[in-house]
């Protein structure tokens, strides 16, 4: 027990003691293994320490002891909610440091699997953010049409979550032949659902006076922190690297750059990297529907492009736009078939260290907001 | 006297009045295990799903199996924990919330205890869960119980003074604050009912902006005193845990558990009491035998347990200085005002 | 600019501690720098009219047998230009500036890499370990490095 302070009035002012809050890596609200230490004075967080590490796996010290295949199922598992997006800027990076660039049909395939992705993952966000503020209907609602995502790319690739189906030179295998029509049935309903949702959660008041204003990110301090994707959208920055450093048939597309604009409050709040999410869902639709197209009918052999040896000598740091931010690889090889270090630079690890700085003087339970907001998968954070 | 027909089969001895306090129990118990059914099945049909289907047909059992699980499960105490007042708020609270059933009628032949002051003895009695929460969550030796324990209490006393003052003003209307009184004004059709403005001539219909008012006031302070969703910040379970009732296990935990199925029965059954007119069947003298009576006070008071399990899974959860804002700042003053209008009104007349 | 351009400009401003441009096919472009005066480097990099590098993209550190390496890519959004800064320091004293307060991203950057690698970044506010526990002995990521038996009691090889 602690011994009885002398409470004394210095000019009207009561001292009081700071709590330190252990918000556990067990916890319903921290999206994985996360641990942030939290110092309150009274509901008001004076400090927020975040302490990562329970979830690494050694991926690069791994990724030193495997073929460059063998590398392309641990990628998968670093952000795991949307697998295919990592396996893009990996396989991308790989590719172009052997000078082997596939098909077109092979790219527009690997758009539409990436797009269908990044609606799974962004529907995650916003079912676990609406679960932060209290709200455990549209959890329910947004993953009842995850499943229907989540079957498409079963019949594609095999698995449900863990795909390694974008393969170095080509895929795993061929679409098979009602993929055109499964994929119009996903679009009308992400469609329908994503409108419910808005009724439901976003435009909804309480909910809107819970996120507006909380956790303000200016866009001067998000660029020197490096935030990106949806957070540095957010805070008004029309930053997206399928149009600045297109990839694959991005070119070719066209789509907007979702970007907040302080609707409901100030530019950067939580609402609106919220709102972002909400917009992107409707342009990934957009651009599944135009990949769609771009895909002839008549089937072609996927593996014809894989190379027998892969050995590339070189560095490179390929990026590419997950749905969290920019996922980039500093890969060096020297001609060997294992590469010499692989670096993975997740956007949930950068995304993560700006909380310290815009938590400070809100309540707690606006500081459950804000990490809710930020979408973080630990398993990319960890590695 | 005559409003309790026990006592007029057995005549006026003890066993007459062990009959009396055992119905409530048999009955608590029974409506907890529809309650927690209810819950579990109107949650998932909300939610797109069909809830617990294998215990019995349509998992009619599941109520069952969930005090079977609670009744086996091993009962932990925190080392450090302060054990008598650890151990007693879990009872504490249950008191509290069926205490409040010694004066709520099941018809016009069954009222338990029909004392004169019945309202406020069932509001008083239901503040005695906020000492409880204070002690269980300050007992559990445990940061997050401490925050859950203070924001519950702030919670519960602040949103008390909205709905005493709507208490007030249906005494005020119906010039007592005895349950039966307060029912009787009612009787007649359905445009008797408080919440239309009560008993009398035609320009009762100016009443009614206030009662709506009122009645509107008193379920949402309701939610709040009943610590539902929106206002289910105290045991906000993204992000304390469980708030007060974190370090709670097995049969304690049953009982804090059972205390707040109670609690939105005893406010749901206020709330007939005051504006929907009790027992009084809504077509005047049309199947209004004292058994048809019951039927109607509980079809009643379960629409409202309905409306707030309902709301439970629609809303989002309300901030702690967002709900004191909707206390202070907006209820009030309405059901001030609403007050003010009902007093003079029925002054002039 | 090309990689060509900025690793002139930067010659003309600091001289001898910038030491090679590496533009061969299959490679990067990176500039490789002298570590005593990265700090310096970096804020020209950053503030500069016409470079303007305001966006850090990552930070590796890389084990190149008897050296450790520590890589910087950086990305222009206004100007949407991208460099690679690259320095060597030797495995027996790799004492690297920390540049944390140029962009605030390096940071977690230079943590994990003191975690992994062993680089000692000098000046950082809180270098501490990042990803592994707080008591591990040893740095994965070096390529002589041996996992102790055991760690706390328990039995580390499974």
């Amino acid at each position: 027990m602690s011994e009885v302070k002398d409470v004394s009035v210095v000019l009207g002012q009561v001292p009081t003691q700071h709590m330190k809050l252990n918000v556990g890596p067990q916890h319903p609200s921290t999206h994985g293994v996360l641990r942030l230490v939290v110092e309150l004075e009274g509901e008001i967080v004076v400090d927020v320490t975040p302490v990562i590490g329970y979830l690494h796996r050694c991926f690069e010290k791994v990724a030193e002891q495997n073929t460059y295949t063998q590398v392309v199922p641990y990628v998968d598992r670093m952000d795991y909610v949307n697998s295919m997006n990592n396996e893009l800027p990996f396989v991308l990076g790989v590719e172009k440091m052997l000078g082997i660039t596939p098909s077109e049909r092979i790219q527009a395939i690997r758009v539409i699997c990436a797009e269908l992705n990044r609606i799974a993952s962004h529907q995650i966000a916003v079912a676990t953010f609406g679960m932060d503020a209290g709200a455990f209907t549209p959890f329910l609602y947004l993953f009842r049409d995850r499943e229907k995502i989540l079957w498409v790319l079963e019949k594609l690739s095999g698995s449900r979550l863990l795909y390694n189906y974008i393969r170095i030179g080509g895929l795993m295998r061929d679409i098979y032949p009602a993929f055109k029509d499964d994929l119009r049935d996903i679009i009308k309903t992400v469609r329908e659902t994503n409108e419910e949702i808005n009724n439901l959660l976003n435009n909804n008041k309480i909910f809107v006076e819970r996120c507006a204003n909380i956790g303000i990110l200016p866009s001067d301090v998000a660029i020197n922190y490096g935030c990106s994707g949806p957070m540095l959208r957010a805070s008004g920055v029309p930053f997206d690297l399928r149009r600045a450093d297109p990839y694959l048939i991005y070119d070719k597309l066209d789509f907007n750059i979702c970007v907040g604009s302080g609707t409901v409050g100030t530019v950067g709040d939580s609402w609106d990297r919220n709102w972002v999410r909400m917009l992107e869902m409707e342009q990934s639709l957009r651009i599944i529907e135009q990949a769609m197209e771009m895909i002839p009918d008549a089937s072609e052999d996927v593996r014809a492009g894989i190379p027998k040896r892969i050995a590339p000598k070189g560095e490179l740091y390929s990026r590419a736009e997950n749905p969290k931010g920019e996922l980039g690889f500093y890969i060096v090889g020297d001609g060997k078939a294992k590469p010499v270090r692989v670096k993975g630079r997740s956007p949930c690890y950068v995304n993560l260290s700006v909380i310290p700085e815009i938590s400070k003087g809100y309540m707690f339970a606006d500081l459950i907001i804000i990490l809710g907001s930020i979408d973080i998968v630990l398993g990319e954070i960890d590695r | 006297m005559e409003s309790n027909f026990i006592l007029e089969l057995i005549g006026n001895n003890i066993w007459a009045y062990l009959v009396t306090a055992l119905i409530p129990l048999i009955f608590v118990v029974i409506y907890a295990l529809v309650a927690i059914l209810g819950e579990l099945k109107i949650a998932s049909w909300v939610q797109d799903r069909l809830g617990p289907m294998r215990t019995g047909p349509w998992g009619i059992i599941q109520p069952v199996a969930e005090v079977v699980k609670l009744l086996q499960k091993e009962d932990i105490t925190p080392r450090n924990a302060n054990k008598p007042l650890f151990n007693t708020a879990p009872f504490i609270v249950f008191t509290g919330s069926f205490a409040a059933f010694a004066a709520i009628p099941y018809s016009s032949k069954f009222i338990p205890a029909d004392i004169n002051i019945g309202v406020f003895y069932i509001f008083a009695v239901s503040s005695f869960t906020v000492i409880a929460i204070l002690m269980g969550g300050w007992a559990s030796n445990n940061k997050y119980s401490v925050l859950g324990a203070l924001r519950s209490a702030s919670q519960m006393i602040s949103y008390e003074i909205p709905t005493c003052l709507s208490i007030i003003a249906i005494a005020a209307l119906a010039n007592s604050l005895s349950v039966s009184h307060i029912i009787n004004a009612q009787s007649g059709w359905f445009w008797n009912w408080n919440l239309f403005g009560g008993q009398g001539p035609l320009y009762k219909f100016l009443f009614i902006p206030f009662t709506l008012i009122l009645f509107l006031v008193y379920f949402v302070g309701s939610l709040a005193e009943a610590n539902r969703n929106p206002f289910d910040i105290p045991e906000g379970e993204s992000e304390i845990v469980g708030g007060y009732h974190t370090e709670y296990s097995a049969m304690k935990f049953a009982m804090f558990y059972f205390a707040e199925y109670a609690n939105m029965y005893v406010v749901s059954s206020m709330i007939t009491i005051l504006f929907l007119g009790g027992w009084n069947s809504p077509f005047g003298n049309f199947l209004n035998s004292p058994i048809w009576q019951a039927v109607w006070f509980i079809g009643k008071a379960m629409f409202f347990v309905f409306v707030q399990l309902w709301i439970r899974w629609t809303l989002p959860r309300v901030r702690v200085d967002q709900l004191m804002h909707i206390c202070w700042k907006v209820m009030l003053p309405a059901a001030f005002v609403s007050l003010i209008f009902i007093s003079l009104l029925g002054v002039i007349n | 600019m090309s990689p060509n351009e900025i690793y002139q400009r930067l010659e003309v401003e600091f001289g001898d501690d910038i030491i090679s441009l590496n533009e061969e096919p299959g490679f990067e472009p990176a500039i490789k720098v002298n570590p005593n005066n990265i700090v310096d480097i970096m804020l020209f990099l950053r503030d500069s009219e016409g470079l303007e590098f305001d966006y850090p993209s990552c930070l590796s550190g890389v084990d190149l047998g008897e050296n450790l390496g520590v890589v910087y890519n950086l990305y222009s959004l206004k100007r949407k230009h991208k460099i690679t800064i690259k320095v060597e320091v030797p495995k027996e004293a790799p004492n690297v500036p920390s540049c944390e307060l140029v962009w605030r991203s390096f940071d977690w950057h230079e943590r994990e890499a003191y975690d992994l690698l062993g680089v000692n970044f000098v000046g950082h506010h809180n270098l501490k370990r990042i990803l592994l526990p707080f008591d591990w002995e040893g740095h994965p990521l070096r390529k002589d490095y041996v996992q102790p038996d055991y760690f706390h009691g328990m039995k580390v090889q499974y």
